[in-house]
């Protein structure tokens, strides 16, 4: 089944041989992009995290199909290492980073936070990022860099 | 599509037919597209380059840019490493930290440098680089002078350009060298460059990885690729040591993207063109196993763990005679035992590996943190020459020690060598927290004795744990289920940090070794030390509390160590700390307290205290972590920032570890499969970390990945007791043990 997805402002067609399969692989596997990333599965983690029109969505989670013609966005689409939006040269300057596997859905979460409540507390960035796990610790430093984004940004 | 069951033959990388090879049933369907094409040898071949330790050209290299090449043994596993690895080769040689690049773990291409564990990856790893590049800078100094036609002792080197101090002409480290070797033997002798002329090292260098892991360009393990990748799930079997007994994969037949499956003993892959396909064929496929119900019954645990049989017995430390110290007539005698829980080591991204086979030579792609030994394991359990296996490290998700990634690598190694094909195995989050190798059970038992002024006559404590095998290896996994060669599971040295920093008169510490453990065991973060510091520091407290002492002056008045000393007051003077003699009152529902702990990592090494404050909810049992005080003494700071992200990620993970973490299992394999069952520490529980950093830049840099969670524990379990008097003796400190403690006061 043929599919269009409008990822990062580009449209694409990609063939799903299982309209059910998670968009998570159609993002990794078919288009390549690093950003979103396996975690769980389950929608626990937070890991593959993506907006779809605008809200944080668990793409591990999301049949592809359900996301046809929507658009979706995934950290490679907020920006790049020459041009970084706010979050990501929040989470450069605070090296809010230990293994960074969890960064991907810490950002992505925060970006739609962020839409709704653009001057959050400590409290409330942490109630926002709270179904979203990381293991190595850096929790402090990540709540850092959302604060920080958001007095640029605001 | 044509069925196709494979026959005795050699591997080869062209054939499109499968094999039936070293036993192993390789069943495939219409391969189709995934061998078209020219088949993609190991990419990253070099020139033949040594990788010995003892060689300067085993770790470095200049190219005729003057840009300089680490070749690091000592893997990033997201501790930030690289960035400081980098850091030390540029600092010891005067190049400017931009010219510098890592290249980690590969078996082919970097020292063997032993696992990267036990924080001793700056201590020791990055030790040999500072050697090899002092070694290098003495040689290129003394070459830049005879090309400039000047004495020796008068040029200097800045910005990886020899000139003479005096000015003048100079001539750069590209020319002097240019991409050939140093062929120089490691001088340990050779002299370093005083760190009062750093200007790298010592420095919060921002790290090398962090711009791209923020923008979604870092290449993870996980999104690694090879042409013609066929992916690969395992099928668990029902039961830890279950047989299989027969499968059927006709339904997974009608999935597009089916290949086949890979069967060897009890190991079985399924394997699909997509990703999604091999997920849904390891959700189609029909199998039968044999029963099989060995493990203990948790709810026992304890009984288990202290009516296993002992292997041997010994002594860790002795100092006089304790066992007549503790028969000391009218003495005042303190016991108490303590346990903790079986962890798990809960990487967000579970374990991923890429395999190939091109001409006899396996190349393998992986996260682990100790590719040279993997390649030995993987060799031995292919019975292939360790020559013909190369290991290349990717990194991954954080492992916090030797977690699945090299069981999904052999996992791979064994599929590629069956198919012939390149395989990636991602594991499922079920795989990673019911298979990956288990911190493994510990229980204490603890004795002192004090006389009427508080000063402790003897102390003695004995430890249960799992023996340690000859090598220091987790066994493979996929070797264990395919009945392939494989070692005994080691468990780590967890025997470190029982001994204790304290001149009491009279000390045994005895460690129970055992015949058997439940789980293969393996190394966590902060392994063995955690348990111990736990056990130790929090016995510490309850003597001090039946001395009437309070717990900072206690331990300062048992130390005879000015370190120690002095980083004890430096945490006292951070935490605002009011000495107190025992638990202060609670009102309310909710009892506040601060507890206090303390470690000289090993006896040898890094020192660190800690307080945190905590709130108990006397209803409920929940404890709120609230903040922790850290002061922290590794010697020479390589990266002061880098340090205070290891420090506080420490804290929180051990916060975790130690309110919430235990595994759970019935009497055939491990229940906590998903982060519902097995949960972590989530943002809203996350106490603020307060870091005082004892810089000492003229003394050797120790480790920093690990010790700090070392006195997590005690130190939380110390502050439930200033709050409540109830003594929380068994990790996890879960609102009903809690509840439990508080009632039986």
């Amino acid at each position: 089944m043929k599919i269009s997805l409008n990822v990062n402002g580009k449209s694409v067609t990609i063939t799903a041989a299982d309209p059910q399969m998670p968009l998570l692989y159609a993002l990794r596997d078919d288009l390549g992009l690093h950003g979103p990333r396996f975690g769980c599965g389950l929608g626990q983690c937070g890991a593959c995290t993506v907006l779809v029109d605008g809200s944080a969505v668990r793409s591990c989670v999301t049949p592809v199909v359900s996301v046809d013609s929507k658009k979706i966005v995934t950290l490679e689409g907020l920006g790049a290492a020459g041009k970084p939006h706010p979050l990501q040269q929040a989470f450069i300057d605070e090296q809010a980073v230990q293994c960074g596997y969890c960064i991907n859905g810490m950002i992505m979460q925060a970006a739609a936070l962020l839409q709704t409540n653009k001057k959050p507390t400590d409290q409330e960035i942490k109630a926002g990022l709270a179904e979203n796990l990381c293991r190595c610790g850096t929790h402090l430093r990540i709540v850092r860099a959302i604060k920080r984004a958001s007095e640029v940004t605001a | 599509m044509t069925r196709h069951i494979s026959e005795e033959g050699p591997i080869s990388a062209t054939r499109r037919d499968f094999f039936k090879t070293g036993g192993a049933l390789v069943v495939t369907y219409s391969l189709g597209a995934c061998t078209s094409g020219p088949r993609v040898a190991a990419d990253q071949v070099a020139p033949p380059k040594t990788v010995a330790l003892d060689q300067v050209d085993g770790f470095l290299a200049i190219d005729a840019k003057g840009r300089v090449t680490v070749y690091s043994g000592k893997v990033d596993l997201g501790t930030g490493i690289q960035t400081a690895m980098a850091q030390i080769a540029a600092e010891e040689l005067s190049v400017p930290l931009d010219r510098v690049t890592v290249i980690q773990g590969d078996t082919l291409l970097t020292p063997d440098q032993g696992v990267t564990f036990g924080s001793q990856s700056i201590q020791n790893g990055g030790m040999q680089i500072r050697q090899a590049a002092a070694t290098a800078r003495q040689a290129l100094l003394a070459e830049g002078a005879a090309k400039l036609g000047v004495e020796r002792g008068t040029v200097g080197v800045r910005d990886g350009v020899v000139a003479p101090k005096a000015g003048g002409k100079g001539i750069d480290y590209g020319t002097l060298i240019g991409g050939g070797n140093f062929r120089l033997t490691v001088d340990p002798k050779a002299t370093l460059k005083d760190p009062k002329d750093y200007t790298i090292v010592g420095k919060p260098i921002a790290r090398i990885d962090i711009p791209d892991k923020v923008t979604g360009r870092f290449t993870y393990m996980h999104d690694f690729k090879r042409k013609g990748m066929l992916h690969a799930r395992v099928v668990r079997p029902k039961a830890m040591e279950s047989t299989l007994q027969s499968w059927n994969d006709s339904d997974c037949r009608k999935l597009p993207d089916y290949v086949g499956v890979v069967k060897k003993g009890n190991f079985l892959a399924v394997l699909g063109r997509t990703e999604w396909a091999a997920i849904a064929a390891s959700r189609t496929i029909e199998t039968t196993w044999s029963d099989w119900a060995g493990l203990p019954d948790q709810s026992k645990l304890w009984e288990y763990v202290r009516s296993t049989k002992v292997s041997k017995d010994e002594d860790l430390q002795k100092v006089g005679d304790a066992a007549e110290a503790l028969k000391t007539a009218n003495a005042k005698t303190v016991t108490a035992s303590y346990n903790f829980a079986i962890h798990t080591h809960g990487s967000i991204g579970p374990s991923c590996a890429v395999a190939e086979i091109v001409n006899g030579e396996l190349t393998c792609w992986s996260a682990s943190q100790q590719t040279h030994l993997l390649r030995k394991q993987i060799a031995k359990m292919l019975s292939m020459r360790p020559d013909d296996v190369r290991c290349i490290y990717v990194e991954g998700a954080g492992c916090y020690g030797r977690n699945g990634h090299e069981d999904a690598a052999a996992d791979a190694a064994l599929i590629a060598r069956e198919t012939g094909l390149p395989v990636r195995v991602q594991w499922m989050r079920e795989d990673e927290h019911g298979w990956d190798p288990k911190g493994p059970p510990t229980l204490f038992d603890y004795q002192a004795a004090l006389d009427d002024k508080g000063n402790v006559l003897g102390w003695q404590s004995e430890v249960f744990i799992p023996d340690r095998p000859k090598d220091l290896a987790v066994a493979l996994l996929t070797a264990e289920l395919a009945n392939l060669p494989h070692e005994e599971s080691h468990p780590g040295n967890i025997q470190g940090s029982l001994a204790i920093p304290y001149t009491f008169p009279n000390i045994r510490v005895i460690a129970h070794w055992l015949a058997e453990t439940p789980f293969r065991p393996s190394w966590i973060r902060t392994p063995g030390r955690l348990q111990n510091t736990f056990a130790n520091e929090s016995f510490v407290d309850e003597v001090a509390a039946a001395a009437g002492v309070d717990p900072l002056e206690f331990r300062l008045k048992n130390l005879n160590d000015p370190r120690g000393a002095e980083l004890l007051e430096a945490l006292a003077k951070l935490a605002a700390w009011k000495p107190r003699a025992s638990q202060v009152a609670a009102s309310g529902d909710v009892a506040r307290g601060r507890g206090l702990a303390y470690i000289k990592y090993d006896l040898v090494r890094t020192y660190v205290g800690a307080i945190a404050d905590v709130e108990v909810n006397l209803k409920t049992g929940k404890v709120l972590v609230t903040k922790f005080y850290v002061a922290h003494d590794c010697g020479q700071i390589i990266n002061p920032d880098g340090l205070r992200n290891q420090i506080e990620g420490n804290v929180v993970q051990t916060v975790s570890r130690t309110l919430i973490e235990e595994l759970t299992f019935d009497r055939s394999r491990v229940t906590s499969v998903d982060w519902a069952s097995y949960p972590i520490l989530k943002f809203p529980e996350v106490p603020d970390v307060a870091v005082k950093l004892i810089d000492r830049p003229n003394e050797k840099p120790w480790g920093a990945g690990e010790p700090t969670s070392a006195v997590v524990p005690a130190a939380i379990a110390n502050a439930i007791y200033n709050a409540t008097g109830a003594r929380m003796r068994s990790v996890p400190f879960t609102p009903a043990k809690v509840q439990a403690a508080i009632k039986l006061m």
